[in-house]
């Protein structure tokens, strides 16, 4: 072959890989649903006095029915709430810690005193850029103190879930619901924020009996466009649960959830599937919505709207700042008729046995 | 052809690439219902002092992944898996930095050599699988950056510390950290020291090819091959250096935020840089220099996209397609100009001939 019509057809095979490298990046911001949602964001319209929130996504931001779009119910309520104003920013794919520190600092220069970065990858981000900034206010949805010396900045809180305590009732709504003693569990990666839903889901399960069997799958180690950006991969996970005899599968998965709602709908009557974080029982297909049996509510909504309102009032949160059952961060949602009393009634009486401490849920499996 | 003449077509080609660029780019733009006045008007606004910062660190890392994929490519070898490369050295390099071993800058140096022969080896399973077995090395470093990320991040979990909810190795002491020096006076952001490696590796590069006896042996391999085994050179033994060489420099990668900046590689580490590395090189013609511009233009592009989501409401993925356009269009437009060039001095020669024959007709 003529030298220089390899090194094209190389040229072209590179540029290819290396743009479908960021392609599969991007995943979360296309399809024509994200885009008509953020073409509507309320961001566009509010013009109140209240705090001026800037909101930065991971990647893939609104439209996942589930972990961002909470956050963004939150800043609804806060416009409404607090006559707030708002910005919401997006990340780019594989980007590093200078990136997120940059969003960050072009919504404080575009006016913005009220910072919300929604996932712990901006925790250091935060840490970062707040002593430069005492005037503006940091929060940061599952954030952790990344510092050396642990110690707390007045300006950034961390706000987290016990989603462990959510995931142990809807665990315990799948052990009370299945039929074939046999159930499932989809992560979106092998990590320690997602294994804490894992921890408690299955020992929801086994509280109602240690006999069931529960399979486990995580759909990524640690690649977050893969775990959770992945509804193909999430489908594919629960067929294969469902046709291994599992009748219930909980999925923390985030947009990937979305292929378990395919697949359940596919597996049919008898089959059920558990969502996350937002009630997914309002958002799904109306085909999907009477296999979702329960959702496991992770309330950033709360998280971020209280967050908002402790910067209006004068009092703004810092330190790590955790939403539980006791204080209704963290349920399960009833919205599904098919969920009957009975069960919601066991639910409720484990609920309470967890808020009193009479059960304490694992943090890890 | 004047040399007047054959700079200009010289420089029609990056001239012609970038209109087109931004033609498709102000299409796209327009098609998603955006505005392009605000896009060019974001774009092309003078960057603030810390975002000359980000440019620089920016410019200097994808500079390093670019040279990486180009010394592969001066050969005919298209070494894709320069992020896979990437990943494993740099988590080596933070493991073995963070045990300190050794004191102070010993240990910074160390960690470097220990980073780059992480790269080499990891390129050197692609190398072997090629000369004993015939395995494409595009196949192969494909499968191998799949491989890395899986296995790095499984690694993570074993050796690395919790800190929230993600890992990290351990911090490396704070004796062996590269200062950051500043580029713009009094701005809290400075440029990463080790961000002159990539200097260092530039002038290397430079020396090597068109110095030394294996950057010649390199360049006739990659012009043609049996061509190079007809003048003697063990195009076997060349394949296997040469992706150690574009593997240890993959390494490098990760060296300027791994000192400066993390001080320890954790699961937020940037990813994509490897990929980006190979548009880098292409657009850079391989040539040292040539990378360089186009990794300036490529830092500049996403440091000033960063900006549009905000102040525009674009999304900042715009700007992916920019590239990727400009990159294909830059491998078009040197086509065309080639084989304008080859026409070109076609019909020179038919001239000339012409001429001679004419005057050859009529003298006697």
């Amino acid at each position: 072959m003529r030298h220089s019509a390899r090194l094209a057809i190389g040229a072209v095979a590179a540029a290819t890989l290396a743009l479908s490298g960021c392609a599969s990046g991007d995943g979360g911001s296309g399809g024509g649903d994200e885009d008509a949602a953020a073409s509507e964001s309320i961001c566009d319209s509010a013009d109140g006095d209240g705090p001026a929130i800037g909101l930065a996504y991971d990647v893939g931001g609104v439209g996942d029915q589930s972990f961002n779009d909470s956050a963004y119910a939150g800043l609804e309520k806060a416009v409404e709430e607090l006559d707030a104003t708002c910005e919401e920013a997006e990340a780019q794919a594989g980007e590093d810690d200078a990136a997120r520190e940059e969003r960050l600092r072009t919504l404080i220069d575009a006016g913005y005193d009220t910072l919300i970065g929604v996932g712990y990858i901006y925790s250091t981000a935060a840490y970062n850029v707040a002593p430069d900034y005492p005037e503006v206010s940091f929060g940061v949805i599952d954030g952790f103190n990344p510092t050396e010396s642990q110690e707390d900045l007045p300006n950034v809180a961390n706000i987290n879930f016990a989603a462990n305590e959510a995931s142990f009732l809807v665990g315990a709504a799948a052990g009370l619901t299945t039929e074939t003693d046999n159930v499932g569990f989809i992560g979106g990666t092998n990590t320690p924020l997602i294994q804490g839903f894992e921890a408690g889901y299955v020992a929801g399960v086994k509280e109602v009996d240690p006999t069931i069997t529960v399979q486990t799958q995580y759909l990524a180690q640690e690649d977050p466009v893969k775990g959770f950006e992945n509804p193909a991969g999430g489908e594919t996970a629960a067929t294969g649960m469902y046709d291994n005899g599992a009748d219930v599968v909980y999925h923390a998965a985030g947009k990937s959830g979305l292929g378990l709602f395919d697949a359940v709908e596919r597996a049919g009557q008898g089959n059920w599937a558990i969502g996350v974080d937002s009630d997914q029982y309002l958002t799904a297909d109306k085909s999907q919505k009477p296999f979702i049996l329960t959702s496991a509510l992770k309330r950033i909504d709360t998280g971020v709207f209280e967050f908002a309102e402790s910067v209006d009032s004068g009092k703004q949160l810092s330190g790590y700042v955790t939403y539980d059952l006791a204080d209704g961060g963290v349920d399960y949602s009833t919205s599904n008729p098919k969920l009957s009393q009975d069960v919601i009634d066991q639910l409720d009486d484990y609920k309470q046995q967890v808020i009193s401490g009479k059960i304490t849920v694992p943090t890890e499996p | 052809m004047t040399t007047v003449r054959r700079l200009m077509v010289g420089a029609a080609a990056p001239a012609l690439a970038f209109v087109v660029a931004a033609a498709v780019t102000s299409v796209v733009l327009v098609a998603a219902g955006d505005s392009p006045a605000d896009f060019w008007r974001v774009l092309l606004s003078a960057p603030d002092p810390r975002d000359y910062v980000a440019i620089a660190n920016a410019t200097a890392v994808l500079y390093l992944s670019g040279l990486a994929a180009a010394i592969g490519f001066r050969m005919n070898l298209f070494n894709i898996g320069v992020e896979g490369q990437y990943r494993v050295a740099t988590f080596a390099g933070a493991v073995f930095a963070g045990q300190a071993l050794l004191p102070g800058a010993l240990n910074t140096a160390a960690t470097i050599l220990v980073a780059m022969a992480a790269g080499a080896a990891w390129a050197g399973i692609a190398a072997l699988l090629r000369v004993l077995r015939g395995v494409s090395e595009v196949i192969s470093t494909i499968m191998l950056n799949a491989i890395a990320v899986s296995l790095v991040a499984f690694l993570l979990q074993k050796v690395g510390r919790r800190q929230g909810e993600t890992f990290r190795t351990d911090t490396i002491p704070e004796s062996s950290w590269v200062p950051s020096f500043p580029l713009v006076p009094g701005e809290s952001s400075q440029v990463y020291g080790l961000a002159l490696l990539a200097v260092v590796a530039g002038v290397g590069f430079a020396v090597l090819l068109n110095r030394t006896r294996f950057g010649f042996d390199l360049r006739a391999t990659g012009h043609s091959e049996s061509a190079a085994v007809a003048s003697g050179v063990n195009v076997r033994r060349m394949v296997v250096y040469t992706l150690l060489l574009s593997g240890a420099v993959a390494g490098l990668i990760g060296m300027p935020e791994l000192f400066g900046g993390s001080h320890a590689y954790g699961s937020t580490i940037q990813t994509g840089i490897g990929f980006t590395g190979i548009a880098v090189a292409l657009l850079g013609r391989n040539h040292p220099w040539g990378i360089a511009v186009a990794a300036l233009i490529f830092g500049y592009l996403n440091q000033q996209a960063s900006p549009l989501g905000v102040t525009a409401d674009i999304s900042t993925e715009i700007i992916a397609v920019t590239q990727g356009v400009v990159v294909l269009s830059v491998v078009i437009a040197y086509e065309v100009v080639r084989r304008y060039r080859v026409r070109a001095e076609q019909a020179e020669v038919a001239r000339q001939l012409r001429r001679e024959r004419g005057a050859q007709a009529v003298s006697p």
